[in-house]
């Protein structure tokens, strides 16, 4: 009974995908282009990425319903315009350019992998429109058309780095991550800030996995082994989606505990944790600059209004989502002081805004397109959520160009008239250096 | 009944005032445990286990669950217990019932890494005389960790005391771990010092490793840092004895799990030869179907959840199983014989039924637990084996033996196999050949579901969970032989250990890199794999 039951709605639910994405296709022209104001929504909703982007997607809905509650913006209605890249790196470039052109949206709100950033900068600035991107990147990045709302290296890895080494004392570092351009260049800028503090560089061990690495056994075995010179050890974390889950569930079958090798992860929140059994990672730690569990009146409304959207009460609330929050008011607040949501207008209108933050304080946008942010260092609980153990004093503004990497430490960005430069070079005085 | 209920209360109140008297001094410090933020509590949990009053354990044992809080109105420390929406107070030396209050009411005393290693510490140190066996092996484990040197008198006096062998022996290592590391160890006579070397030698494990490592490299006398240095050198090479081996379980581990990830796919494309791209999806389907089952168990019987595994294997199979037999009778058997379109029409089909898994259950994993006898692990010898991957190898050996004796011994089995050697003639004895090809399209389906329960324990429940597994399906297949099962078994084990060989040496990335290069050769040399098949036909 139960069998026939399934196979029947996986046919129904197949056709109703098939005739949702049509209609997501073809339905959006009909509109008449004045009335109301267009807000590009590019998240996978399936293939690899989309167990992270759909959410992202979600929250972008909820925001433009919220701000439609209120009046609109500029006395029109907001329209969401979803497009689904699919994870497909070069569909993310296709379907930029099919918001921009062909739909005439005013900013888009997207992007999760650094891959899929890379391949629509240029898109979007050869049609000179806005992009919001809200996850943590490895920076060595700046465009006047991209607004970076995530963390930059200096907002996350490195002061997660910091705390270990000052509260816990570690001596001995692994740095473990997915194969590709974030956590290499994560890793390259932390190897250089730790061999800057004085860490011998065979303290260091630096490991690359591929994408969705499911067997664990011997690089836990191997963390072990390392950990077991005589120094305080720790592995910092940038192993990116799937592969958390299983790399988790052995650092506890293998009985690796906080206590003894706490590992610090930058791409695992809440999200991430929702499918795994959290008693045997108690204490391992994660950086960013939101979490959950934070306490202030935003944060609870946000929740509230997050878990009534979704209908849903078990749904969690993460870092890239108070992101595209932040990003989104930013836009608004930007738009309503231009007066108009022409691109050049608003790009200008973008840097010194400053709203609210979900943690109790305040985010600015800054010359460089990256944003004031403070850096929180939580504790994973028995309930998958994270106990906050350090948070900086004042927030801290995003760095682009890292000062621990030699090509660009002489590299700043402003793009305030009349410098309006990406890559200046403090050194030469002259706009355009090594990087971008 | 009430005047029992009363008795019970006045008898409370008695055994409450007579504890309270003799929990008097600790007060105050448990008092200090809920201000100052994680120093201050560090600092008042100093104070508490140097006092040394067992009556802390309780108090500092609800600080470890997470159960003390702070009364906000008079900023009293209590235990406090969820009970609904309120909490019930308790107090936490004596035990006395405080009343409810609503959760905002109070507030938790939170505890980070430092706090939790200072608490194994005291609680240590605290139940070293405890009258339980297994508290005191703990106990003594805990001190071993923590290297406390106040803890060495009470270590003594437990030594001392000890009849347990083994727990004996726990604390001796205790004992010569405070010894080396403290302010003690320039006092200490050569001789000491190689009797306490030689304890920590004797444990044999990497914290013993760690240690002697530490104290090799510490500012110790010359004779502690020799000795300790000759330690690590004997040390070091028993564990490399013993990663050997582990690596060859690790080797194995992998390897069944690519013989269930690749067993059925060596029936759909190594028996039937059709080039089966839907594989990985057959295998997130039969996981799915774990999780489906499992959420039946947690709602309608909780109870019996370590049986849940059970059940989803004969579900898993018979769903992956009926989804493999409607494919092929709605595509496959129209593309017998055109494998390129075969190829691109089963790719089709995966991404459709990843999108359909998507769309049901959403694009987030989902949560499969492990039923009490498939988590943790136990150590043999220097080996760590977990349960969960024990059993996997298992399970992976039953199916392969099951599905030979399927293929080998039954009727249906020699009509596959007649089929598949020979159609025509095989028409011709009688067999219903279009349904011995949905059958056996459907055997292989279900066993892949089979694989899915399996992984499931391993892996993420998501969409993408099978394409993970569908490469290294089709290269085990290829590089055993196709249509040769024994081929699919030791080409499943080879590649897993050549791969877990690899790893450490050349990393995971360029690891798999160089077993594909390995393949390609092997084929190369070898184009119909380890075990080619021989005889009419292969002709044919």
């Amino acid at each position: 009974m139960r069998t026939k039951q399934l196979t029947s709605s996986f046919g129904i639910s197949a056709l109703a995908g098939l005739a949702m994405g049509a209609m997501a296709s073809f339905a959006m022209p009909a509109q008449a282009a004045d009335d109301t104001i267009k807000v590009g929504i590019l998240h996978s909703l399936s293939g690899t990425m989309a167990i992270s982007e759909t959410t992202l997607k979600d929250v972008m809905l909820m925001l433009i319903d919220e701000q439609n509650k209120k009046g609109g913006l500029l006395g029109k209605k907001l329209e969401p315009v979803v497009v689904d890249p699919a994870s497909n790196w070069p569909l993310f470039a296709e379907k930029a350019r099919e918001l921009i052109s062909k739909d005439k949206v005013s900013a888009v709100f997207g992007c999760w992998t650094s891959v899929s950033r890379k391949s629509v900068l240029p898109v979007f600035e050869e049609l000179n429109n806005i992009l919001f991107y809200p996850v943590q990147y490895e920076g060595e990045e700046s465009s006047r058309n991209v607004f970076y709302t995530g963390a930059a290296p200096n907002q996350q890895a490195i002061p997660a780095v910091d705390y270990l080494m000052q509260k816990e004392k570690v001596q001995r570092w692994v740095l473990a991550g997915t194969d590709y351009v974030y956590p290499r260049t994560t890793n390259k800028i932390l190897e250089a800030y730790l061999k800057g503090k004085g860490v011998k560089p065979e303290d260091i061990m630096i490991n690359y996995t591929p994408f969705g690495h499911s067997d664990w056994q011997s690089i836990v075995a191997d963390i072990k082994k390392f950990g077991s010179a005589g120094k305080k050890t720790a592995v910092v974390s940038t192993i990116n989606g799937d592969a958390n889950v299983p790399f988790y569930k052995e650092l506890g079958n293998q009985g690796v505990k906080a206590q003894d090798i706490p590992v610090v992860a930058f791409s695992v929140g809440e999200e991430e944790l929702a499918g795994i059994d959290t008693k045997p990672l108690l204490g391992h730690l994660a950086a960013w600059n939101y979490f959950q569990s934070v306490e202030t009146p935003a944060n609870s409304d946000f929740i509230k209004a997050w878990k009534t959207y979704t209908k849903n009460d078990k749904r969690v609330t993460n870092d890239p989502m108070e992101a595209h929050y932040i990003g989104f008011n930013m836009w608004v607040k930007a738009v309503e002081a231009a007066g108009t949501t022409e691109p050049d207008k608003v790009i200008d209108a973008m840097v010194g805004v400053s709203v609210p933050n979900l943690t109790g304080g305040y985010s600015a946008m800054l010359p460089n397109h990256h944003i004031t942010k403070p850096v929180l260092i939580g504790e994973v609980q028995e309930n998958g959520q994270f106990d906050v153990v350090s948070k900086t004093s004042g927030l801290v503004p995003g760095d682009e160009w890292s000062d621990y990497l030699p090509d660009s430490k002489d590299l700043i960005a402003d793009w305030r008239k009349p410098m309006s430069c990406g890559n200046f070079n403090v050194k030469t005085g002259k706009c355009g250096g090594k990087g971008s | 009944m009430r005047r029992a209920l009363r008795w019970l209360m006045a008898v409370c109140v008695v055994v409450a005032t007579s504890t309270a008297a003799l929990a008097a001094d600790l007060r105050p410090l448990v008092q200090a445990l809920g201000s100052g933020g994680y120093s201050g509590t560090e600092k008042a949990l100093a104070q508490l286990s140097e006092a040394g009053d067992p009556a802390a354990v309780p108090v500092i044992e609800a600080l470890q669950a997470g159960d003390l809080y702070v009364r906000k109105a008079d900023g009293t420390v209590v235990v406090a217990r969820k009970a609904g929406d309120a909490f019930t107070l308790t107090d936490p030396l004596t035990r006395a019932a405080l009343g409810d209050a609503p959760a905002a009411a109070v507030e938790k005393i939170r505890i980070n890494n430092s706090l939790r290693r200072a608490i194994s510490a005291s609680l240590g140190a605290l139940t070293l005389m405890s009258p339980d066996t297994g508290v005191r092996r703990s106990a003594a484990d805990a001190v071993f960790k923590s290297r406390d040197a106040q803890a060495l008198e009470t270590l003594n006096a437990a030594i001392a005391k000890e009849q347990d062998k083994s727990v004996r022996a726990a604390m001796e290592q205790a004992r010569a771990a405070i010894l080396l590391t403290g302010e003690a160890a320039s006092k200490m006579s050569d001789a000491e010092i190689q009797s306490a070397t030689d304890t920590l030698a004797a444990r044999g494990d990497r914290d013993a490793l760690v240690l002697l490592n530490m104290v090799a490299g510490s500012g110790a006398s010359d004779v502690t840092k020799r000795s300790a240095a000759a330690a690590v050198s004997t040390l070091e090479q028993k564990l490399a004895f013993w990663a050997a081996l582990q690596n060859l379980w690790y080797g194995l581990s992998l390897g069944s799990v690519l013989l269930l990830a690749a067993i059925g796919l060596a029936v759909t494309f190594g028996v039937m030869g059709v080039i089966n791209m839907a594989h990985g999806e057959m295998v997130m389907i039969g996981a799915y179907t774990t999780f489906l089952v499992q959420e039946f168990f947690r709602a309608h019987a909780p109870g019996l959840f370590d049986l849940s595994i059970l059940v989803a294997l004969p579900a898993a199979f018979i769903v992956s199983g009926g989804v493999g037999i409607i494919i092929e009778r709605s595509v496959i058997r129209w593309l017998y014989g055109r494998p390129l379109e075969t190829l691109l029409a089963t790719w089709g089909l995966s991404l459709a039924l990843q999108q359909a898994v998507r769309s049901i259950f959403g694009p987030t994993n989902r949560e499969v637990g492990a039923p009490s006898w498939m988590s943790g692990a136990f150590e043999l010898g220097g080996l760590t084996i977990t349960y969960g991957r024990l059993w996997i190898v298992i399970f992976a050996f039953a199916v392969f033996g099951a599905l030979l004796v399927a293929l080998k011994r039954t009727w249906f089995g020699l009509s596959i196999r007649a089929v598949t050697q020979n159609r025509p003639m095989a028409n011709a004895m009688g067999i219903r050949t279009a349904r011995v090809d949905a059958l056996t399209f459907g055997l292989g389906s279900g066993i892949a579901g089979l694989a899915g329960v399996a992984l499931s324990q391993i892996d993420n429940v998501s969409p993408n969970l099978g394409q993970g597994y569908i490469i290294d399906s089709f290269m085990v297949v290829v590089f055993g032989g196709v249509g040769n099962l024994w081929g699919t078994l030791v080409g499943a084990l080879t590649l897993g250990s050549i791969n877990k060989f690899l790893e450490p040496y050349a990393g995971a990335v360029l690891g798999k890199i160089l077993v594909l290069i390995f393949i390609i050769l092997f084929i190369q040399r070898r184009p119909r794999g380890l075990f080619a098949l021989k005889g009419r036909a292969v002709e044919a």
